[in-house]
């Protein structure tokens, strides 16, 4: 698989309850901005889920937003993935 | 196979509703890619909904989702992420003949193959909402053994034929008959229509009675608030009930004595008797029904 290169910035989600808010915005190194009533508690866990889903892409660098309204990990992975795909719209460099 | 009396249909853009699915009592849950789905959203809700049947301990629900038309541009999209998941089954809108169901069985075949996944777990649920549909419904159910299940659309279907979807649902009730006889002699589940006024737990009632009187083997549901009224019709009789428990203990008696023909209340019993009761005793089993006593 080629390394993921973000073209623009894109999002997913929603500010719903049990939903998040997640922004991707093309950088050269991983960023995470992490908000959310319960983000000192679930600050590591998303961190982690963050640094997987970029690891799993070959994501090279990106400024990551998310606003998290009490979604289960599975959630904030699927909003991260949609919104990684929407910024690179399927462009990859080997 | 568990029995399916409910099937809820859930938004599959709507991750609050998806994780709280096990809590609302369904027998099985649609997770909805299709009209629930606004179109900006379609690349979300298919990534939402993969991520939850892969990680996601949906306990003994049974999971199908609704994937966008073969005349649309999700569908091959749609397949391709969700089949490699495994839910229990896809149902396919607007099916019309038979080979809209064997172009879609081999394009999941192709994915199950790719995905090291057994030919034929995943099956599916063909939708017949329009009036060809309706007259090529045991062709549809019999097209392939993939197809586990025939599902009437009514709201697209009365918009095909030009006419008002009601309450007392007439304009229904020859698709109705016809999809049951249809599936019925396919062997396969038949599941009706969803009932759009939640409020109207009355109404609904009233349409699922009808409904099981029809054949029908479950409903669809559009709110956690209309399962239960879905099962209370397909709450066995009492008395049915208990004659069921009579039928199985004569049939289990004459196999034991090497006796073809058996009696109940003294009237013949023949196979089918045998395999309604036995239906019925699994359909009371739901229920909790006590066998002793009897």
């Amino acid at each position: 698989m080629g390394i993921l290169i973000l073209l623009k910035t894109a999002s997913a989600g929603t500010l719903e309850s049990s939903d998040c808010l997640v922004t991707v915005s093309p950088a050269e190194k991983l960023k995470l901005e992490y908000k959310g009533a319960n983000s000192e508690v679930f600050a590591e866990r998303t961190m982690a889920l963050v640094e997987n889903v970029s690891k799993r892409y070959s994501l090279s660098g990106a400024e990551i937003s998310i606003q998290d309204q009490g979604a289960l990990e599975i959630t904030i992975k699927a909003r991260l993935e949609t919104a990684l795909m929407r910024a690179v719209k399927g462009v990859t460099k080997e | 196979m568990k029995l399916c009396r409910s099937m809820l249909y859930i938004p599959g853009d709507s991750p609050g509703m998806i994780q709280h699915a096990p809590v609302f009592g369904a027998d099985s849950i649609l997770l909805d890619l299709e009209d629930a789905v606004a179109l900006t959203e379609k690349d979300a809700a298919r990534k939402m909904v993969a991520c939850y049947l892969q990680d996601y301990d949906f306990k003994d629900l049974i999971v199908t989702v609704r994937v966008n038309g073969a005349d649309t541009e999700f569908f091959d999209y749609d397949l391709k992420e969700i089949i490699p998941c495994s839910p229990a089954a896809i149902r396919i809108p607007k099916c019309n003949g038979p080979a809209d169901v064997l172009a879609a069985d081999k394009k999941i075949e192709e994915i199950e193959k790719a995905n090291s996944i057994p030919v034929g777990k995943v099956k599916i649920h063909a939708m017949i909402e329009t009036a060809v549909g309706v007259e090529n419904a045991f062709f549809i159910a019999s097209a392939c053994p993939r197809v586990q299940a025939l599902t009437l659309g009514g709201q697209d279907l009365t918009a095909d034929m030009g006419v008002q979807k009601t309450k007392e649902g007439w304009e229904l009730f020859y698709a109705r008959s016809r999809v049951v006889v249809a599936a019925r002699a396919a062997c396969v589940d038949v599941y009706d229509t969803v009932w759009a006024d939640i409020s109207d737990k009355e109404g609904l009632l009233k349409e699922c009675r009808s409904i099981v009187g029809l054949g029908f083997t479950g409903k669809a549901a559009i709110h956690p608030d209309q399962i239960e009224t879905i099962h209370q019709a397909f709450m066995p009789d009492e008395k049915e009930f208990r004659k069921a428990i009579r039928i199985m203990e004569a049939a289990e008696n004459a196999k034991k004595e090497g006796k073809g023909v058996i009696s109940v209340d003294g009237k013949m019993v023949d196979a089918p008797v045998v395999a309604r009761a036995r239906h019925l005793l699994e359909l009371a089993d739901l229920y909790g029904f006590e066998r002793s006593g009897s």
